[in-house]
C-alpha cells in the first residue's frame, strides 16, 4: 500500500483573507489548512497537533491565480519554455492554475496531447495545467477538431491561440458545436487578411517608425462579426487579450443585450501604450500590439465597469533569437507570468481599480469563465494560495525573473505588490 | 503609470555636431541650427570636388564598410566615392545573397565587423531599423543609408543642399513630396528636415500611398495631384515600385501615371521655374515622363547627385571627427 506525505497542517495568521467567490474580506484572520485544503477560516478550537503556523505580518492571502491564457513552448519549443520552467515563474508570480494555448508543435488537436499536457503539469507539483483544445485540425481555421474528444480528455475550452479563426462559416459551426459540450470558443481578435504583415498600430508612430501597420479596426471588425456569429449559434464567445476601445464598447452593448460573451485583457493593454516600441524595441513587439494612449485609458476603464471580466498574463516565452531582429522580423510576445500580479497592482495603486476588484480579475473570475472549482478560499477547496505585500516594491529585472523565457516587456519597471509565498495543494511552491 | 517618453523630442542626428552620439540613423527631431552648419560644410565639400582636390588626409588609416543588404549602385558609390576622396579604406559588402541566406544573423555580422575594427559603416537594410539595432552593437559609426520604409538621411541632406543651392533658402518655400509617400524612407527623411527648416511641405498621393496619421508630421496632405503642386517651388518625385500594382494598391501602371505621373502640362501647375527632383532611379513614363525628368533648366535630377558625394563626405567627416574624438583621422 503507498501512501503520500502531506504536508502537516498549516495555520496562516495575522493575514488578510481576500476571496472574490465568496465576498471574503477580512482583516487580521487565520486560514488553516489541512490534508492539501482550506479546512477553516479562522478555526474555533482545538487545533490539530504539530500544526505549522505562518505568521503573514498583516498581508494579503488570496486564493492562487488562475491565468487563462499562457504559452509555453511544450511540445515542440522546449528551449523558449518548458511546463517545469513555466511552473516556475507561475509560481513567483502566485499563479497555481493556467490554460495554455494549443499552438505547439504538434498542435494540441489530439485528445492524447490534452492527457500529456496535464500529466506534465502535475508532475511539476506546482501548477495545474489546461490546455486549450485547438478549434481547428492544425489551427489552420478549416475544419473543426475532434472538440468533443478533446474536451473529455480535459481541454478546458477551444480556440486556435494566436491564430484568429478567419472563415466566418467555420467560426459559426465551431461556436455551434462546442454549445453542444458546453465549451466556450476563444478568438484571438484580429482580422488576418487587415493583420497581415504588420507590426505596430497603423498610426503617427508607426509611419514615423516606417512600420507596416495594422489598423486598430482589425479587432473591432473580428469582435463585431464574432458578437453576431455568437448570437446566431447561442454558443459562448470569449475574446482574448482585447486591447482596443472599439472592441471593448462592442464587447459592453452586447452584454447589455444579452450575448454570451466574455473577454479578458493583459497587463501590457493597461499598463503600457505604443510609444514603448520607441526606437524599435522588439521586446515591447506583441500581438495584438500595443496601443495608443487612449485606448490604454478605455482598457482601463473597461476593467473598472466590469466589461472586462478577467486579466490574464498572455505569457509568450520568446528567446533572444527570436527578439534581436529588425523589428517587423522580430517575433511578437512577451512573458508575463511573473508580472501579473505586480502590474495589476500597479492599477490598484494608482486608484483605477479597488483591490478586491483586481483579485477577482486575477481568480474568481477566470476560475469561473474556465468552469474551475479553484480560485476560491471557501472551506473544502484545494489549497491553492497566494500570500502578497501590496506595498513592497521590486523593479522588474529581465535575466534575473524565475523561468527560462526572459522576454519581458516591463524591463526596468518598478512595482509596488510582491509576491511572499505560493500553496498548491497546500505544499508551499514560492518564497521561503 | 508607465508612459514612456513620445520619441519625437531627442535629436538624434549626429552625433559629431554636438559630440553626443556616433551616429546618423535618422533625422527626425534634428534641430535646424545643427542643419544650416551642416549644409555649410557639404557646400564646402561641393567646392573641393568641383576644383579636383582631395583631402585624403582626412580619413587616412580609417576604414568603411559599405554594407548594403539590398542593392543599390547609386548611394553604395557615392558612398564609395566619399570615402576614397578623404583618404578612407573603403570596402564594399553586399550581403543580400550571400550570409543572410545562410542564416547569419544582422548580429553575427555585426560581430564580424567588429572583429575587423571597422570604423564607418554604411548600412543599407531592407527592414526598418536594422542599422539602429546594428548600431547598438558594433563599435564604429554607422550612417543609415535607408531602412526600409523608415529613414534615409543622407538622401534628405542632399535634396536639403540642392534645393538651397538652387533657391538660397529652405525656409517658406512650397515643396510637394509626389508618389508611394507610404513606402518612402526618402520622404519621411525629407519631411523631417524640410519642416524643421521652414518649409512648407505637401504630400501628394493616392490615399493608398499616403501613410496613415502623415499630417501629424507636419504636412499637408493633397489626393489631386493638380492642387498639389499649385505654386510649388520644388517637385520632389518619388519612384513607384512595381510590386505596389501586385500588391493591389494601384491598378495599373497607366492610371498611375494619369493622374500621379509629372508632364510638362501638370509641372506647369508649379510655380515658373519650379525645380525637379527624384531620388532614381527613375521609372520614365510611370511616375515621370522624359521631358521633364531630362528637363535642362527645372530637372536638378543630376545635380543631386553631384550633390549626394558632397553631403557623404561631409557625413564622413563629421562622424570619423567623433570616432577620434575630434582629432583629425
Amino acid at each position: 500500500m503507498t501512501s503520500i506525505t502531506l504536508p502537516p497542517a498549516l495555520l496562516f495568521e495575522n493575514v488578510r483573507l481576500l476571496d472574490a467567490a465568496s465576498g471574503l474580506d477580512r482583516p487580521d484572520a487565520r486560514l488553516l489548512v489541512r490534508d492539501g485544503r482550506i479546512e477553516a477560516i479562522d478555526p474555533a478550537g482545538e487545533l490539530p497537533a504539530g500544526i505549522e503556523r505562518l505568521d503573514g505580518g498583516g498581508a494579503v492571502l488570496c486564493p492562487g491565480l488562475v491565468d487563462m491564457r499562457v504559452s509555453i513552448g511544450e511540445p515542440g519549443a522546449e528551449y523558449r519554455e518548458t511546463v517545469s520552467s513555466a511552473a516556475r515563474a507561475a509560481a513567483s508570480g502566485g499563479i497555481t492554475t493556467i490554460a495554455v494555448l494549443p499552438n505547439t508543435e504538434p498542435v494540441i488537436d489530439d485528445p492524447a496531447l490534452v492527457r500529456l499536457l496535464r500529466a506534465r503539469g502535475e508532475e511539476t507539483g506546482a501548477v495545474t495545467v489546461l490546455p486549450y483544445g485547438a478549434v481547428t485540425k492544425g489551427c489552420r481555421g478549416e475544419e473543426l477538431a475532434e472538440l468533443g474528444l478533446l474536451r473529455e480528455a480535459g481541454a478546458v475550452a477551444f480556440t486556435d491561440g494566436v491564430r484568429a479563426v478567419a472563415d466566418a462559416r467555420v467560426m459559426r459551426l465551431a461556436l455551434s458545436y462546442a454549445r453542444g459540450f458546453g465549451a466556450t470558443v476563444t478568438q484571438h481578435p484580429e482580422d488576418p487578411a487587415l493583420g497581415r504583415g504588420g507590426s505596430a498600430t497603423e498610426g503617427e508612430l508607426a509611419t514615423r517608425l516606417g512600420l507596416p501597420g495594422i489598423p486598430a479596426a482589425a479587432e473591432a471588425i473580428l469582435v463585431a462579426r464574432d458578437l453576431r456569429l455568437a448570437r446566431l449559434s447561442g454558443g459562448r464567445l470569449h475574446i482574448a487579450h482585447v486591447s482596443t476601445a472599439e472592441a471593448v464598447a462592442l464587447i459592453r452593448d452586447a452584454k447589455r443585450n444579452g450575448i454570451a460573451v466574455s473577454c479578458d485583457t493583459a497587463p501590457p493593454y493597461f499598463d503600457l501604450n505604443e510609444t514603448a516600441i520607441g526606437d524599435f524595441r522588439t521586446y515591447a513587439k506583441l500581438s495584438p500590439p500595443l496601443r495608443p494612449e487612449s485606448d490604454r485609458l478605455a482598457i482601463c476603464e473597461a476593467l473598472a465597469d466590469g466589461t472586462i471580466d478577467a486579466i490574464a498574463s498572455d505569457h509568450t516565452p520568446r528567446d533572444p533569437d527570436d527578439k534581436r531582429l529588425p523589428f517587423a522580423q522580430a517575433s511578437a510576445g512577451g512573458i508575463g507570468l511573473q508580472t501579473l500580479l505586480g502590474v495589476t497592482l500597479a492599477r490598484v495603486h494608482d486608484g483605477t481599480l479597488p483591490l478586491p476588484r483586481a483579485i477577482e480579475l486575477l481568480t474568481a473570475a477566470p476560475a469561473r469563465l474556465l468552469g474551475l472549482e479553484t480560485g476560491t478560499l471557501r472551506p473544502g477547496a484545494a489549497a491553492d494560495l497566494c500570500l502578497f505585500d501590496p506595498e513592497r516594491a521590486w523593479r522588474v529585472a529581465a535575466g534575473q525573473l524565475p523561468g527560462r523565457a526572459q522576454n519581458t516587456p516591463f524591463d526596468g519597471r518598478a512595482l509596488e505588490g510582491r509576491v511572499l509565498g505560493t500553496w498548491k495543494n497546500g505544499r508551499r511552491v514560492f518564497g521561503t | 503609470m508607465r508612459i514612456t517618453e513620445p520619441m519625437t523630442g531627442e535629436p538624434r542626428f549626429f552625433a559629431g555636431l554636438n559630440g553626443g552620439g556616433r551616429h546618423l540613423l535618422g533625422l527626425q527631431g534634428m534641430h535646424p541650427t545643427r542643419i544650416e552648419p551642416f549644409l555649410d560644410l557639404a557646400e564646402s565639400y561641393v567646392l573641393l570636388n568641383r576644383s579636383r582636390k582631395t583631402q585624403r588626409d582626412r580619413l587616412r588609416g580609417l576604414t568603411l564598410i559599405n554594407l548594403f543588404f539590398e542593392d543599390s549602385t547609386r548611394t553604395r558609390t557615392s558612398f564609395e566615392l566619399a570615402g576614397k576622396r578623404l583618404g578612407a579604406d573603403v570596402i564594399n559588402m553586399s550581403v543580400s545573397t550571400s550570409s543572410v541566406n545562410k542564416g547569419e544573423t544582422l548580429l553575427d555580422t555585426a560581430a564580424t565587423l567588429n572583429a575587423m575594427r571597422t570604423d564607418l559603416l554604411v548600412v543599407r537594410h531592407g527592414q526598418s531599423g536594422a542599422p539602429a539595432l546594428l548600431a547598438q552593437k558594433v563599435d564604429a559609426g554607422v550612417i543609415n543609408a535607408g531602412d526600409g520604409t523608415h529613414e534615409h538621411p543622407t538622401q534628405a541632406l542632399l535634396d536639403a543642399l540642392t534645393i538651397r543651392r538652387r533657391c538660397g533658402r529652405l525656409q517658406g518655400l512650397t515643396v510637394a513630396i509626389c508618389g508611394d509617400v507610404a513606402h518612402s524612407r526618402v520622404a519621411r527623411s525629407n519631411i523631417h528636415l524640410l519642416t524643421a527648416m521652414g518649409s512648407q511641405v505637401r504630400v501628394v498621393g493616392p490615399p493608398t500611398l499616403v501613410p496613415a496619421a502623415i499630417d501629424q508630421l507636419g504636412v499637408s496632405v493633397h489626393h489631386d495631384m493638380d492642387e498639389g503642386l499649385d505654386g510649388a517651388d520644388v517637385v520632389m518625385m518619388l519612384r513607384l515600385q512595381r510590386e505596389r500594382m501586385s500588391g493591389g494598391l494601384v491598378p495599373s501602371a497607366r492610371e498611375y501615371f494619369r493622374f500621379f505621373g509629372l508632364d510638362a502640362a501638370r509641372l506647369g501647375r508649379a510655380k515658373p521655374g519650379a525645380l525637379v527632383m527624384h531620388p532614381g532611379p527613375m521609372n520614365r513614363g510611370v511616375e515621370i515622363d522624359s521631358a521633364v525628368a531630362d528637363h535642362p533648366e527645372q530637372s536638378v535630377i543630376q545635380e543631386q547627385v553631384e550633390m549626394g558625394v558632397a553631403v557623404r563626405m561631409a557625413v564622413l567627416d563629421m562622424l570619423a571627427r567623433a570616432q577620434t574624438g575630434g582629432r583629425p583621422g
